[in-house]
């Protein structure tokens, strides 16, 4: 049966590559615009894995992660943070906060594919 | 990917407009962090959503910019009418940038190295770096190595491992797709089920891994998780091409635990001088637990066991079996599953905990049994692939192309039959590859290509299926050539919106074929349905990808055995079905107000979604009243998603499968059959002819 994926970015142009790419691979892909948005939409439907981007408005992607860490109900989603090579810092404060794993942007379809694979199964 | 570049060019023109607006206001009262952040932002999307949509210099230019402003976010660089005034020029210059994708003037290269230097010269003294490329990068596959080596993985996940997302097993699946490998897991440190913390990881492994790939390639598995476990690497043994008698015997037992320090050369030479096993006496000298000892002897017995295969790859011990015996035994192995089944079933209805037992040890073996007699009809797919160099290489020179096969996995095992019946269809699907893929090497050349043309065959193995790659590096598929001859030949809607999975799709109909010229070879357009057909009935799919110019990839999909299917058990009126669970996607409800809603339109709606569904009771004709909850089990069939209505959904039911006899070929919309734990009968289902009988049925009532 199909798994889903919560994309969060606040880039349209990039949630849009993301959901394609996935859906393509046939998952299923519910979007989120920002931190606040994600929380919300996390109550609504079961997600397995959260593909997420780090500065945001409103809340940004740290601050969502250890958001989904405290939340009994979804502190073992693997969470995936994109980033770029020049927030390294970032990536230990992701990780610090619970972030599973990361891409780095820019990305190709197939990279994302990969990370999937490995943190899903 | 076009239209995430205009996706993006519409965002980052918003981008702009708002980092105006912010700097202009951010003049006004400098002090407001949230308007700084903005900017960032606004800087940094366009930065990164640039760089993924091939908008190169927009990223790289924005990147400086960025990096100024992320230090004024951090207080070291103040907010002055300098950085302001630059920052708008910058802004303006992106602007332009971004025109000229439009078919504006291209930007001016001194503007852009000015603009640059300007924003450099605010960076801080003691902040200036060296500008390094990302020295992180996403998994990506290691490279392969030529040597082949056996590694001992000692991997030991944190106890706060699970609460990261990170799953140990997908890990140790990794690990295992590496090459062959055997694993030991490490309990002792697992507490009483009282204490159990059941959000705790205390298990730790120890795995053997024989692979050519390397050790980056082991590193790369752990390449997330490296923080939250312990984790080391030794290579043990390396299966080097030299002359085997050469190689001395393997390490013993009482070695590996002095290397790897678990007990001293004292202690070893204490108990080498009594009388038993080695093993035992650590084990009852207390110097060592059980779990040490598995792991070290598993480990030699790995490293044995690699060694002879290398060795005994061209004398392989083998008996020649009857076919019919083979498949008698398979007979007797399925009838044996389903007794089984039936003795799981009664057991766990007497709750005898005696029965229950025993019936558990039996349904381990049976599974056992039934894995290995599978695998006795396995054979390798490389003799098949040996077979069509001849055809390739005849082929290609009465084309007069210049063709070369290149293969993978050609140790991968099928079922016997599997590959017999996939003959056909793949020497069909070669043929075309060379007859209408490759082009003549003038051609080739005249397109800069190389003027061998390669076609590339692979199999290997993915979960519970096989995929099988035929791919070739001709002229790819004409995707509007294609949709032209679909309509034309009413096999596709003028007005529909097809994807390009879908447009390919459409060769596999019959009647099809989009050749200008029939040949002797191929072209008659008889040829793809029927290879479609011959996927089907091995209940596999088929997934065509191409580019123009670059190629073509056709994927075949095959179940693993053919005698086993995973499906999902339903009920309408006391009549049990199976449906196979890969095309399953969900169940849902569905009541007699669902039904009135529709207003006589079989159409569902499933989150937002419209799904169309078949209701089974009428399709079979079963009579009697409608019960007051049905079910809707929607599974995807071709691509599209379905609807069945049944009674119930009993559950998942894995089992094997009998055809119907030739009394009952001609019957359509049903595969065969199976025995259900007490021996009643359950019809497995074809959801897609169900489907296509439904949709023929509803066109010649429309047409009456």
């Amino acid at each position: 049966m199909g798994k889903t994926i919560m994309s969060v970015d606040d880039s349209v142009s990039v949630r849009q590559m993301v959901s394609f790419t996935l859906k393509e691979a046939g998952y299923d892909v519910v979007e989120a615009e920002d931190g606040k948005d994600a929380l919300a939409k996390l109550k609504g439907s079961a997600v397995n894995m959260i593909i997420t981007d780090l500065n945001m408005p409103n809340m940004d992607g740290i601050e969502f992660i250890k958001n989904v860490r405290a939340d009994s109900a979804l502190k073992f989603i693997p969470i995936v943070m994109l980033t770029t090579e020049s927030q390294d810092s970032k990536k230990q404060e992701g990780k610090a906060a619970g972030a599973t794993g990361w891409i780095v942007k820019p990305f190709k379809p197939d990279q994302l594919m990969t990370v999937v694979k490995k943190v899903l199964g | 990917m076009d239209k995430h570049a205009e996706v993006f060019k519409e965002e980052a023109y918003e981008h702009l407009a708002e980092i105006e607006t912010a700097l202009l206001e951010l003049e006004e009262t400098p002090d407001d962090t949230d308007l700084i952040d903005c900017v960032f932002r606004s800087m940094h999307t366009i930065k990164g959503s640039g760089s993924m949509f091939g908008f190169d210099d927009i990223a790289a230019f924005t990147h400086e910019v960025e990096t100024v402003l992320d230090f004024v976010r951090e207080g070291k660089i103040g907010i002055t009418k300098q950085l302001i005034d630059l920052t708008l020029l910058a802004r303006d210059h992106i602007r332009v940038m971004l025109d000229a994708y439009e078919g504006g003037e291209p930007a001016d290269e001194q503007t852009t190295k000015q603009l640059i230097d300007s924003f450099r010269s605010l960076i801080p003294e003691g902040e200036r770096k060296e500008e390094g490329s990302g020295s992180d990068s996403s998994p990506s596959p290691a490279a392969a190595k030529e040597e082949t080596a056996t590694f001992r993985i000692q991997f030991c996940p944190h106890t706060d491992v699970f609460g990261k997302g990170a799953n140990p097993i997908l890990l140790l699946n990794e690990l295992r797709e590496l090459g062959s490998s055997r694993v030991v897991a490490y309990t002792e440190a697992i507490p009483e089920l009282e204490e159990l913390d059941p959000e705790s990881c205390y298990a730790r492994w120890d795995i053997f891994l024989t692979t050519s790939k390397g050790v980056d390639a082991i590193k790369d598995v752990f390449i997330f998780a490296e923080d939250d476990c312990d984790i080391t690497i030794d290579a043990i043994d390396v299966l080097s091409e030299g002359d085997p008698d050469k190689e001395k015997e393997y390490k013993k037992l009482g070695e590996i635990l002095l290397e790897r320090g678990e007990i001293t050369e004292e202690e070893l030479q204490m108990t080498l001088s009594g009388q038993k096993k080695i093993g035992e006496i650590l084990l009852d000298a207390g110097l060592v637990n059980e779990e040490k000892i598995e792991s070290a002897l598993t480990e030699q017995e790995h490293v044995k066991e690699q060694r002879e295969k290398k060795k005994s790859v061209e004398s392989a011990t083998s008996v020649r079996v009857a076919s019919e015996k083979l498949d008698q035994l398979i007979d007797l192995v399925g009838e044996l599953v389903t007794a089984q089944a039936g003795l799981s079933q009664t057991a766990s209805r007497k709750q005898d905990p005696e029965l229950v037992l025993i019936s558990e040890g039996i349904e381990r073996l049976t599974a056992e049994l039934r894995d290995n007699t599978m695998s006795i009809r396995m054979l390798p797919i490389g003799t098949t692939f040996s077979k069509f160099r001849r055809l390739v290489r005849d082929l290609s020179g009465e084309l007069n192309k210049e063709i070369e096969m290149s293969t993978e996995g050609a140790e991968t095992e099928l079922d016997k039959t599997l590959i017999e019946r996939l003959n056909d269809p793949m020497v069909h699907l070669i043929r075309n590859s060379i007859d209408h893929g490759i082009e003549i090497p003038e051609e080739r050349e005249a397109a800069g290509k190389p003027r061998q043309g390669t076609i590339y065959l692979s199999a290997v193995h993915s979960g519970a299926e096989v995929l099988i790659t035929i791919k070739d590096d001709g002229k790819g598929l004409d995707k509007e050539k294609i949709l032209k001859k679909a309509v034309e030949r009413g096999l596709a809607s003028p007005n529909a919106e097809l994807s390009d999975k879908e447009i390919f799709s459409l060769i596999l109909m019959p009647g099809f074929s989009t050749s200008d010229t029939v040949t002797k070879v191929s072209g008659r357009g008889v040829g793809m349905d029927v290879v479609k057909r011959s996927i089907d009935s091995l209940r596999g799919s088929i997934d065509i990808s191409s580019e123009m110019g670059t190629g073509t990839t056709i994927t075949l999909k095959l179940p693993l055995t053919l005698a086993i299917i995973e499906g999902l058990l339903i009920e309408i009126k006391n009549e049990y079905f199976i449906l196979p669970l890969s095309a399953v996607e969900e169940c849902v409800e569905f009541t007699q107000k669902d039904r009135a809603k529709a207003n006589g339109k079989r159409l569902l709606n499933v989150r937002g979604e419209i799904v169309p569904y078949i209701n089974l009771r009428e399709q079979f004709m079963v009579e009697g009243e409608l019960p007051e909850i049905e079910q809707v089990v929607i599974s995807t069939v071709h691509g599209f998603r379905v609807g069945f209505v049944v009674d119930q959904v009993i559950g998942e039911h894995q089992t094997v499968i009998k055809s119907l006899g030739r009394a009952y070929k001609e019957v359509e919309g049903v595969s065969g059959a199976t025995t259900l734990g007490d021996g009643t009968v359950a019809l497995i289902l074809d959801a897609p002819k169900l489907l296509q009988l439904v949709e023929q049925k509803e066109e010649s009532l429309s047409l009456a």
